[in-house]
């Protein structure tokens, strides 16, 4: 592998301009004469928008001009959409109610954005935005997705009757009743998966700068997928067309899906440019975000699992409804459905699947994809009954679960998935030893001792990654494909640029992406740079979520270094005379195999571009593109471990032990790996602990809308993590690269649960397990 | 935040010379709740006069058993001071439990005590300790001083200068925190002097920091944890939000009291 | 408005500067000074990200006014650094990979050394509840700790 290439734990090239404080984020851009933004937001949940007045405003100082939505309807501007078609059970679309970027006539949920003002500093915008006088006539609002579609629900949108936006299904309803009805046992849960803020460090954020002369936009956003951004913004809300359109998505703090979408902002303020004249900026404040970034999960699920008398898995029948909030963000119909459903298999052998979904609109933020997206709710209503079924039959979970696993591949679940290849008994035994599962009593006759309830569950998670391939995708409704681009460009002293489409917010693809090259030319990865995250420079791409960019954005690095390798073997070859096929290119030396005869990299280099001598026929340059479409979905599985000890006077859990086997498939670099599952887990930790947003049922407003409300875990709240891997390498892309930055998030919250529903004797516990419920948990089974 | 005037006052009497002037004018001690108010535009004073470079105002004196300490000293140097640590480690606990490091370096007694929020911690300890509360006018015993809910016997133009009180014999402090705000969702201070035993409670009471006095009855009989037992403060007066509710609170206030005097007595 | 005139030093260096008496000292540094690498993550105290040293106390610059800093000291990201020398937490950050978006870490970075400097040996616990002012998304704080008892081991042999 070499100290710098595939496998080896570089230390992260980005960082230096981190730890120096010379990271550049959008909020740190300055263009000439750039004024600044702030949005009136709606503070009512649900009401009309009688009358808007201006004219205060515009008096203000320093105001330059507030503009509303219906001036955006006469510019053209279009409503936001949703971009994945999903058709209900009956064949009817799903029902898509209008977005528009400021509202016009009503408003449905606080924050939803009614005005921009633009101003000279950001305080005057913010003095005038107050000062922007609207008659609302409040509505009744609803925020409880089960609530919504109770006969009586306010109508929240005229498409969405009784605010039903599909109602969907998958697998087989009839033997699924038929399996549950001869059972030996059913397990039924109510399961609530808690909505959750992503809260991305860095604020959303939006620069958006007309140039009147060369009649071209700029956009620096917070974007995990700035080329989507500017197709979007293109072809669907007629900003500019996309050659007149640039985005710039250059240091981002974050997402973890929130940044997926284009949000109204940056609509807004690029149109506000041209209106007004000036580049705007906009950089939302945390309430902003709290209120307004997309938000994660929020189901709430009827389950049955049926086992027969050898403890086998017969069926599954799953009932959710899904919070999709006040309008249809850009990925979410495709997360209760596509990310979720097809996941319902689990790691087990099940022959009968059967799940319907039914997305519903509320008077609350959006919904979308937040870490995970689809896959933590599968994984949690499934690995939560799976203990709860064990305890049910008296047997251990982890034989009730390793009796079920899947251990044939590639394996056809019912529900579409058709996994490739995994070791799940592997990963349980790893993460046992790991944990020393054997010695829990010992541990927990200790903490009896110390007045403590000790506990321990697990969770056996699998995932899908690299969503693809896009005919596939295509066919299951998706507006877009889902590959991904790379161009790997020799410059003439040999130094490489690799131009991706995946973009990094923090997962060290400037690292990874450069260990790759190392590895293939024996080059330094210093002089290996990673061009991404913007529509000038990178023709193309997708973006990165879904734990895609390792699966399909390296793969189609590696598609590129491959006719790259080729061109130079046959540039090599004709410098030294020798025959294409005995060129061996490595530590930064073209060799002809068993012979001392070689050329160094940068020669060949030079060669390709004086072009002095090259072969006959052979065009000038060294710069190769590809276009990479997986042909199959990756599947990441593993096995996590929690052990907590909980304190039943005050209720406190304290994790006093987490332990994570995971298989990732081939690694690139395993501390970047490290860090991915460490902070994945921190989330899940956080869900399953510390964090739920919550909306006061009669007035729609979030009361979780700060830090001091939203609980984040922070360093104290915390373990150390036991982080391990056992890999079978992915089959379907050339590196066997699975993918590992949601697995964390996917896998840890069912284990918590499970563990603190172990200590504490009372299964009856909900997300997110905060003190006073675990402590009336306690009290509730000491009834019993 | 909206526009306002900063003065930085040199001293006591020019601090107080400066709010007069100012048509809306506050004091502003570290500015740990006050700025963020005004920030996110639920506070608007047309002045501020800055507290935290008057010197008469700083520092911790102990003599014996007689602690002082001014109202603009840090709660990280409350929490650190060698000489309190020595004679009332319970406050020095306390101060280096109130928020994080970063407000440990900027918030004041002064401020702290002055605010009374509900869920603070320094009322608990004053009422425990029986401080006395000095100003720039008077002194105010505890007891009398934390009126309600962000309520003081403070005057218009009056200042927390510093506090006072005789170092117990023993003393704890045990704090819930909420897991967001890591403010205090309960928090006990317990303290036993020469008249008895005083038990003070912040994070719950619906009118803000009070004392226990069927706790203090108990604990001054025998000083022990059992004493507590089967003794609660009722839900009825203790405040409910999303946090916790009221009855959580009040097993929570019997679970901290017996942890503080096990503390104390350790 | 004119602004009050402020006169302090910023990383050892003389500086002086106009501001509005509502300012933060954190929107001083950005917007008047380009010391960018302070960072507001929510502007009410409560996430670390614009962590600065002010007269040798951490504190987070999002709630100090600019008018505050006369006649102070003030260190930030941009002075951790001695030239091209990395202060040993720094260096440490990279060779743990104790980051990954970077927002957040300028404000450990400064957090971190504030608390070596009152606590050079300390426990995992006592770092764990050192930095708990400072929110990170990414990491999950465990390389954060590692690389803070890695750095302190170094400067104590220093």
């Amino acid at each position: 592998m070499g100290i710098e290439g595939i496998g080896a734990r570089v230390a992260r090239k980005e960082d230096r301009r981190f730890i120096t404080g010379a990271g550049r984020y959008v909020d740190d851009m300055v263009v000439p004469g750039m004024k600044h933004a702030a949005f009136v937001r709606s503070p009512h949940a649900h009401a009309e928008i009688k009358k808007i007045d201006v004219k205060k405003a515009k008096a203000m100082p320093g105001v330059i001009d507030v503009l509303l939505g219906k001036e955006l309807k006469t510019d053209g501007i279009g409503n936001l959409i949703c971009g994945w078609m999903i058709h209900s059970k009956d064949g009817t679309p799903m029902k898509m109610g209008a977005w528009s970027p400021l509202a016009v006539d009503r408003v449905r949920y606080v924050g939803d954005a009614v005005a921009i003002v633009v101003a000279e500093t950001k305080s005057q915008a913010r003095d005038a935005a107050e000062a922007v006088e609207i008659t609302y006539k409040e509505l009744k609002s609803v925020t409880e997705a089960v609530d919504a579609l109770k006969k009586g629900a306010p109508q929240i949108h005229p498409e969405a009757d009784g605010n039903l936006i599909y109602d969907w299904e998958i697998g087989d309803a009839k033997a699924t009743d038929a399996a549950i009805a001869k059972a030996a046992h059913v397990t039924k849960m109510h399961i609530v998966n808690n909505r959750l803020v992503p809260n991305a460090m860095e604020p959303r954020a939006a620069l958006g700068h007309y140039d009147k002369a060369e009649d071209h936009y700029t956009c620096w956003t917070t974007s995990q997928n700035p080329h989507v951004a500017r197709l979007v913004m293109s072809a669907f809300y007629n900003v500019a067309p996309e050659n007149k359109l640039r985005v710039i998505a250059p240091d981002v703090g974050g997402g973890f899906g929130s940044k997926i979408y284009i949000y109204p902002e940056e609509i807004v303020c690029l149109w506000a440019s041209k209106k007004t004249g000036v580049p705007v900026k906009w950089v939302a404040d945390r309430t902003e975000s709290f209120l307004t970034d997309a938000h994660g999960r929020d189901h709430v699920t009827e389950v049955q699992m049926a086992f027969d008398k050898d403890n086998k898995i017969t069926a599954l029948k799953v009932d959710t409804i899904a919070n999709f909030g006040a309008y249809m963000s850009l990925f979410s119909s495709a997360v209760p459905t596509y990310l979720y459903a097809t996941l319902l298999s689990g790691q087990y052998v099940i022959p009968a699947i059967h799940a319907n979904v039914r997305a519903v609109y509320t008077n609350t933020a959006p919904v979308d994809a937040y870490r995970g997206a689809g896959r933590p709710e599968a994984t949690y209503l499934l690995e939560r009954t799976v203990e709860t079924a064990a305890r049910e039959l008296g047997v251990s979970p982890a034989d009730l679960r390793r009796k079920n696993f899947i251990t044939t591949f590639p394996y056809q679940t019912p529900v579409i998935m058709c996994y490739d290849a995994g070791d799940y008994a592997a990963s349980l035994d790893a993460a046992m030893k790991a944990a020393d599962y054997a010695g829990f009593a010992k541990r927990k006759a200790a903490a009896a001792k110390k007045g403590k309830l000790r506990g321990i569950g697990m969770s056996n998670y699998i995932e899908a990654c690299g969503i693809a391939p896009s005919a596939a995708v295509g066919s299951l409704g998706a507006g877009v494909g889902l590959w991904e681009s790379a161009e790997v460009r020799v410059n003439g002293v040999g130094t490489i640029e690799v131009l991706t489409g995946s973009h990094s917010h923090g997962q060290g693809h400037e690292t990874t992406f450069a260990q790759l090259v190392a590895d293939r030319f024996g080059v330094p990865i210093d002089s290996v740079s990673i061009v991404h995250g913007d529509t000038d420079k990178v023709q193309m791409g997708m973006g990165t979520y879904g734990s895609r960019s390792g699966a399909v954005g390296m793969s189609a690095i590696v598609k590129a270094l491959d006719k790259v390798e080729k061109k130079a073997k046959k540039i090599a070859a004709h410098l030294m005379e020798a025959d294409e096929g005995d060129i061996v290119i490595e530590n930064g030396v073209a060799k002809v195999a068993g012979t001392d005869k070689n050329v160094p990299w940068f020669q060949v280099a030079l060669a390709a571009y004086t072009a002095h001598n090259l072969p006959a026929g052979m065009e000038p340059g060294l710069k190769e593109g590809a276009f990479y479409d997986p042909s199959n979905f990756t599947f990441p599985a593993g096995c996590y471990i929690c052990e907590v000890e909980v304190d039943p006077e005050t209720g406190v859990t304290e994790i006093v032990q987490f332990v994570a086997a995971d298989d990732f498939g081939n690694i690139i670099n395993p501390m970047i790996v490290e860090g991915q599952v460490h902070g994945g887990i921190a989330q899940g930790v956080g869900q399953a602990l510390l964090e739920g947003a919550s909306y006061d049922g009669a007035s729609g407003q979030l009361v979780t809308a700060s830090y001091m409300d939203y609980a984040m875990p922070r360093a104290d709240d915390l373990p150390s993590f036991q982080v391990s891997t056992s890999n079978t390498p992915c089959p379907s892309n050339p590196l066997g690269i699975k993918g590992c930055g949601e697995a964390g998030a996917i896998g840890s919250p069912p284990a918590v649960m499970n563990a603190i529903t172990d200590a504490i004797g009372n299964n009856d516990l909900t997300m997110p397990a905060t003190p006073q419920k675990v402590w009336a948990a306690v009290r509730a089974a000491k009834k019993h | 935040m909206y526009s306002l005037n900063y003065h930085r006052a040199s001293s006591v009497a020019d601090a107080v010379k400066l709010q007069k002037k100012g048509e809306d004018a506050k004091f502003v001690s570290g500015g740990m709740t006050l700025i963020p108010a005004m920030k996110s535009r639920l506070a608007a004073p047309s002045d501020l006069v800055d507290l935290a470079h008057i010197a008469e105002m700083k520092g911790i004196k102990v003599s014996g058993k007689t602690v002082t300490i001014g109202g603009g000293t840090t709660h990280a140097e409350v929490a650190t001071d060698a000489k309190l640590k020595a004679v009332c480690p319970a406050l020095s606990y306390l101060a280096s439990h109130i928020g994080d490091p970063h407000v440990r370096h900027k918030g004041t007694i002064g401020g702290s005590i002055a605010n009374n929020d509900p869920a603070a911690d320094y009322p608990a300890a004053m009422l425990a300790l029986g401080a006395t509360i000095i100003t720039n006018k008077r002194e105010i015993a505890a007891d009398k001083f934390f009126t309600g809910l962000f309520e003081t016997a403070l005057k218009d133009g009056e200042i927390v200068t510093g506090v006072s009180f005789t170092a117990p014999a023993q003393a704890a402090y045990e704090k819930f925190r909420n897991p967001a705000s890591r403010y205090a969702i309960v928090g006990v201070f317990v303290a036993k002097g020469k008249d008895g035993v005083r038990v003070a409670v912040t994070g719950a009471g619906d009118e803000g920091v009070f004392r226990a006095k069927g706790m203090e009855a108990a604990l001054t009989k025998s000083f022990v944890p059992a004493s507590l037992d089967g003794l609660a403060i009722p839900a009825s007066g203790l405040m409910s939000d999303m946090h916790a509710s009221a009855e959580y609170r009040s097993s929570l206030i019997t679970v901290m009291a017996k942890r503080a005097v096990a503390k104390a007595s350790a | 408005m004119a602004g009050l005139a402020v006169s302090t030093t910023i990383n050892g260096d003389s500086v002086e500067y106009l501001c509005q008496p509502d300012e933060t000292l954190l929107d001083v540094l950005r917007d008047r000074l380009g010391l960018t690498g302070a960072k507001e993550g929510c502007g009410t105290g409560d996430c670390g990200a614009c962590s600065i040293i002010l007269d040798g106390r951490l504190v987070c610059s999002c709630l100090v006014l600019g008018a505050e800093a006369e006649g102070r000291r003030v260190e930030t990201i941009e002075g951790m650094a001695d030239g091209d020398v990395l202060h040993p937490l720094q260096q440490k950050f990279i060779e743990h990979a104790a980051l990954q978006c970077g927002i957040c870490t300028p404000g450990f970075l400064i957090a971190a050394k504030d608390l070596l400097a009152r606590n050079p040996d300390p426990t995992e616990e006592e770092i764990r509840f050192g930095l708990a002012g400072n929110l990170c998304r990414c990491t999950g704080y465990d390389k954060i700790v590692r690389a803070v008892q890695d750095a302190a081991s170094v400067m104590r042999a220093a």
